[in-house]
């Protein structure tokens, strides 16, 4: 006797975060497929919350739309109750934790990943896991191929389990320039197009400084 | 002993009862294709191999010769393809010796499925084979199963449907070579392109009457690796270590040296 499934595996491909002293990276592929099928070559599935927020949701798409329309829905009526005051980094994560933790034993299958800039002016990147349990991070990767970029950033963001050759001290994590930042991005994009085959087609890349938001595109292949 | 070993089967089955799942296999999870035109007949592939979701090899052959006039292509676990396309070109070569003619492609098709039914799909090669021989050009397809098909154009694999899309749509009688080597890329493309478990280059061979076989590796590579952004080259002494030293061993026969490589084999 099998049961109803609510869960599907339709999915986007893979997303990854990277915060700087005066900016916020969030990039994500445009590969959208269910096994081994693409459904579509063109689907952003980075979501502009609005109030200079961005989200990511890797994992079972309809819970990850779902989610975006609860998170627009708790900064709307925030909104109305606060004469349009805008909604902080570290409020929309704490909203965004209550909304997945209210879910505890029917979770949204998903890993969201949201930017923007903290209340102090520097990059904010805060992760969460399918439950709600989140924290700010200097960097994080997120869907099928976060296996393969996780530890790419560990060692070119974190510097992780590195010595300075120089003092044999543990290298110290300098703040990357942004440039330095979008190009790790892009080699880590490639690279995981290269192995895994649910990333692929298009690279989206969304920029946030103080100046405002800068979207990027760059060709994957698309194989 | 001869055949394969079962010695595992039983232990398998109950590790695998009690949740202890089995290592991934390497598919081919494939496009392939194959095409006659009106002075022989064509093989395609393209060059993806995969674990799950993940590239196991981004440019593995999956075209292996038979005879010299005897080609095939495989889908399907890509150990079974290797040695069943392996063990077949051996038999064939033999016989070829003991008949002292050259082989035929029905020949090859008959032993391949005699051996595949024997195993019952447990051998897991989906193969389509081509070939010119005394009596024409041939162009069959084989399933793990046994079961045999015959056609001017076939496909195979998780890309197939990909693949027989543009072969209906395309194909048409008497085709020239140079038509026919375009069809039959066209065709492994749309799987390279819409077929996850495919991917990377299209390789292609050409088996004419009368002409050595032709092997185009890497006819098209439409997928190249960009140029990375940055260098991860690392400064030395990035690395730590506990100590650094050395030790000194001393040989005392030469005969220590010598140990073979083959060893194992004469076990027995």
């Amino acid at each position: 006797m099998s049961r109803f499934n609510p869960y599907g595996d339709s999915s986007g491909g893979s997303s990854l975060a990277i915060a700087g002293a005066d900016f916020a990276i969030l990039a994500g592929d445009t590969r959208h497929s269910t096994g081994f099928s693409i459904d579509s070559r063109d689907q952003s599935q980075i979501a502009d919350l609005g109030d200079g927020l961005f989200l990511t949701s890797n994992g079972f798409s309809a819970d990850a739309k779902q989610l975006v329309d609860d998170l627009r829905t708790q900064i709307k009526w925030y909104h109305h109750n606060n004469n349009d005051h805008k909604l902080s980094i570290s409020a929309a994560a704490r909203t965004t934790m209550m909304l997945l933790y209210g879910k505890r034993f029917f979770p949204y299958y998903v890993n969201p990943i949201m930017i923007g800039m903290a209340d102090d002016g520097t990059g904010a990147v805060y992760s969460f896991d399918p439950l709600g349990s989140y924290d700010r991070e200097p960097s994080r990767a997120a869907g099928h191929a976060s296996e393969l970029l996780m530890p790419f950033l560990d060692n070119q963001v974190t510097f992780a389990n590195q010595l300075d050759p120089q003092t044999g001290e543990p290298r110290k994590r300098l703040d990357l320039d942004l440039q330095t930042a979008v190009d790790l991005v892009k080699d880590a994009f490639t690279g995981a197009a290269e192995r895994q085959v649910q990333v692929g087609d298009t690279l989206e890349i969304v920029i946030l400084t103080k100046d405002g938001v800068d979207r990027q595109y760059y060709d994957l292949r698309r194989d | 002993m001869a055949g394969l070993s079962f010695d595992n089967y039983r232990r398998n089955k109950s590790l695998e009862a009690s949740g202890v799942l089995p290592p991934k296999t390497t598919s081919t999870g494939t496009t392939i294709v194959g095409c006659k035109f009106n002075g022989g007949v064509i093989l395609s592939a393209d060059t993806r191999a995969t674990a799950g979701m993940v590239v196991a090899d981004k440019n593995c052959l999956k075209l292996h010769r038979l005879a010299p006039n005897i080609w095939c292509a495989g889908a399907g676990t890509a150990s079974d393809n290797d040695k069943v396309t392996e063990l077949e070109s051996s038999q064939l070569e033999i016989h070829s010796q003991w008949t002292g003619r050259a082989p035929r492609v029905v020949t090859a098709l008959t032993h391949l499925k005699q051996h595949l039914f024997k195993y019952q799909g447990h051998v897991g090669a989906y193969l389509i084979i081509a070939g010119v021989d005394v009596t024409g050009s041939h162009l069959f397809s084989l399933h793990a199963h046994g079961s045999t098909d015959v056609g001017p154009y076939l496909a195979l694999g998780s890309g197939s449907m990909a693949a027989l899309s543009v072969l209906e749509s395309k194909w048409k009688e008497d085709l020239t070579k140079e038509e026919a080597m375009e069809l039959c890329s066209e065709a492994i493309m749309a799987g390279v392109f819409n077929d996850l478990a495919s991917g990377s280059n299209v390789d292609l061979c050409v088996i004419e009457k009368g002409k050595p076989s032709r092997l185009h590796r890497g006819y098209k590579q439409p997928n190249q690796r960009l140029q990375k952004q940055r260098n991860y080259n690392f400064d030395i002494g990035t690395t730590s270590y506990f100590e650094a030293g050395s030790e000194v061993f001393y040989i005392s026969k030469q005969s220590d040296l010598e140990t073979s490589a083959m060893e194992v084999d004469q076990v027995s």
